[in-house]
């Protein structure tokens, strides 16, 4: 292992968000607070306790997976596309590194950058509601595997990108629906049984049941499922990627 | 000499069918200054892309100091530093961060004496909190440079380290590369300016349509392939040759007062006496006499259109 290219990537992609710590730290700390006000607030004051947990505590665990997600696919897609645009890839693929030091070093500051989010929109979220996390243990894995995860499938993102439309099409036509019909912000008991019925092929409702159980042991899905959810989404995006370095697509001509 | 860098039978075929290298076999001494030339598309950078491992290939083999680029990737690519055609560099980035990531990026710790040196040589230490984007063109190239040389390697590929930038900072380029070769440090460039290879390579190699035309000492490719002429300048303008200068093949120019001699420099008898005699006899009186001799850049265009020189 080049421990050391790995080290250099990371504090590479790490000094971006460092540069741009006012907006990393302040974006989410607004957006958060503007889902309280509106959702929290406002419509929350007409709905009723879910499940015995205030609506407002119970769409936290949702609109940290928002952000953490979201964050996780661009931050991780603009960090290896960037260098694709700019020519600099050419240094990546010269220096004695393979495919697996890149992706820990890209990776692993996407997710740092994610991470580091997350805990910022929890520590805001306390200003507004009160929190009680039942499974510290099981949240803090949750938080770490999606936020790993959804970086791998970031990485994914920004390898095939081929403009920066594309890079912007993954979060916005896929994800994003996905997790805004994934229970961020109900639970999908609220839901005709039909609808339960097909929500269960939206992966992302096995993430935040998950992470929501951690927080209150109250859950959309089994745990043991969410679990093998996010083990088999982690497990799909390392294959895919995988198969991106044994062939070079749309790395190496 | 120590052959650093071997390059056997290298092909490289992409999907369309294009064959942008067609076997090329190439090696290296170990301390020299290796100028290819060849006109666009010739596929000077895809040979380049390839030792350096950002192209892979076909079929062939390179090794770097005994190391094959494939099986022993990381000890043959921690001896190169390239340097690319365009400048490619992360604009937010300070001289000195850059500098650094690439170090790292090949194994190495950071080594602050290390890249203070790599600076200063390269005339950058003034800038190293300066980013990137607030650098001139020939200071980008100085930074690309310097990010190359950042891993201390043994092998350092230009690839048209000179395209696009004026004439000092061409010769300011010239001089690293000259303090470069003195410090060890292989080089090989491709470009366009014959006269650059003519100034600073001690071999040259010419690559049209991936195939490698030929390589050869310099020195030895313009004495070997050189024509050299001499122009006879006379007081009177003739209309034609005169029957008894047939013999000399001789050229009259436009003007019909400069006789064009063509002659091996390297032959027993160039048949100068012979040709000069011969002109007095014939009754012509001399103005002037002056030789030429033909440049790289003719030789080039001779191999490249398949023409004798």
């Amino acid at each position: 292992m080049n421990w050391s290219a790995i080290a250099a990537i990371y504090r590479f992609e790490m000094a971006r968000f460092f540069r741009t710590l006012a907006q990393s730290f302040l974006s989410p700390v607004l957006s958060t607070s503007l889902y309280f006000v509106v959702f929290g607030t406002a419509i929350g004051s007409r709905i009723q306790e879910i499940e015995g947990v205030s609506y407002g505590a119970f769409i936290v665990p949702g609109l940290i997976m928002l952000s953490v997600v979201m964050l996780s696919i661009s931050n991780a897609s603009f960090g290896i596309y960037f260098p694709k645009f700019l020519g600099t890839i050419y240094e990546l693929l010269s220096a004695p590194i393979n495919f697996i030091e890149i992706v820990i070093g890209y990776v692993g500051a996407a997710a740092t950058k994610a991470l580091f989010v997350g805990l910022v929109i929890l520590a805001t979220a306390t200003f507004f509601v009160d929190i009680r996390i039942e499974h510290p243990f099981a949240m803090a894995a949750f938080l770490i595997l999606s936020c790993l995860s959804f970086s791998l499938l970031g990485f994914i993102v920004g390898i095939w990108a081929g403009n920066f439309e594309q890079m912007s099409l993954v979060p916005q036509l896929v994800v994003t629906p996905l997790i805004f019909l994934g229970g961020t912000f109900y639970s999908i008991s609220m839901l005709p049984p039909l609808w339960q019925t097909i929500t269960l092929f939206n992966p992302v409702v096995y993430l935040i049941s998950g992470f929501r159980w951690s927080f209150y042991g109250i859950a959309d899905v089994p745990i043991f499922w969410s679990l093998l959810a996010i083990l088999a989404f982690t497990g799909i995006c390392l294959a895919i990627i995988g198969w991106i370095f044994k062939t070079g697509w749309r790395i190496r001509s | 000499m120590t052959t650093i860098l071997s390059i056997r039978n290298l092909r490289k075929s992409y999907a369309d069918g294009f064959e942008a290298l067609k076997g090329v076999s190439l090696d290296i001494e170990e301390g020299e200054i290796l100028a290819l030339l060849g006109p666009n598309g010739a596929g000077k950078t895809t040979l380049i892309s390839t030792v350096c491992g950002i192209t892979t290939p076909t079929s062939g083999s390179v090794t770097v100091g005994g190391h094959d680029i494939q099986t022993e990737f990381r000890a043959a690519r921690k001896m190169i530093g390239l340097v690319p055609q365009e400048i490619a560099l992360e604009p937010f980035e300070k001289v000195w961060n850059t500098v650094r990531f690439s170090r790292g990026l090949f194994g190495h710790g950071s080594d602050n004496a290390r890249i203070e040196e790599i600076l200063r040589k390269l005339s950058l230490w003034d800038k190293r909190r300066n980013s990137i984007k607030e650098l001139s063109g020939g200071m980008k190239r100085r930074v690309l440079i310097a990010k190359a040389l950042a891993h201390e390697p043994r092998v350092l590929f230009l690839d048209e380290p000179t395209a696009g930038v004026d004439v000092e900072l061409r010769k300011d380029m010239w001089e690293i590369v000259a303090e470069l070769k003195l410090a060890g440090v292989t080089i090989i460039l491709t470009t366009h300016y014959i006269e650059e290879a003519e100034a600073i390579a001690d071999r040259v190699g010419v690559i049209d349509k991936g195939e490698l035309l030929l390589v050869q000492d310099k020195d030895t490719l313009m004495a070997q392939m050189g024509k050299k002429q001499i122009e006879v300048m006379l007081t009177e303008p003739v209309s034609t040759i005169p029957e008894s200068l047939s013999e000399h093949n001789l050229t009259l120019n436009g003007a019909g007062d400069s006789l064009i001699y063509t002659y091996d420099t390297h032959a027993d008898r160039t048949g100068i006496t012979t040709l000069l005699n011969d002109v007095a006899q014939a009754g012509l009186v001399l103005r002037d006499v002056q030789t030429r001799q033909s440049s790289l850049e003719e030789i080039f265009v001779n191999l490249v259109s398949g023409e004798p020189a």
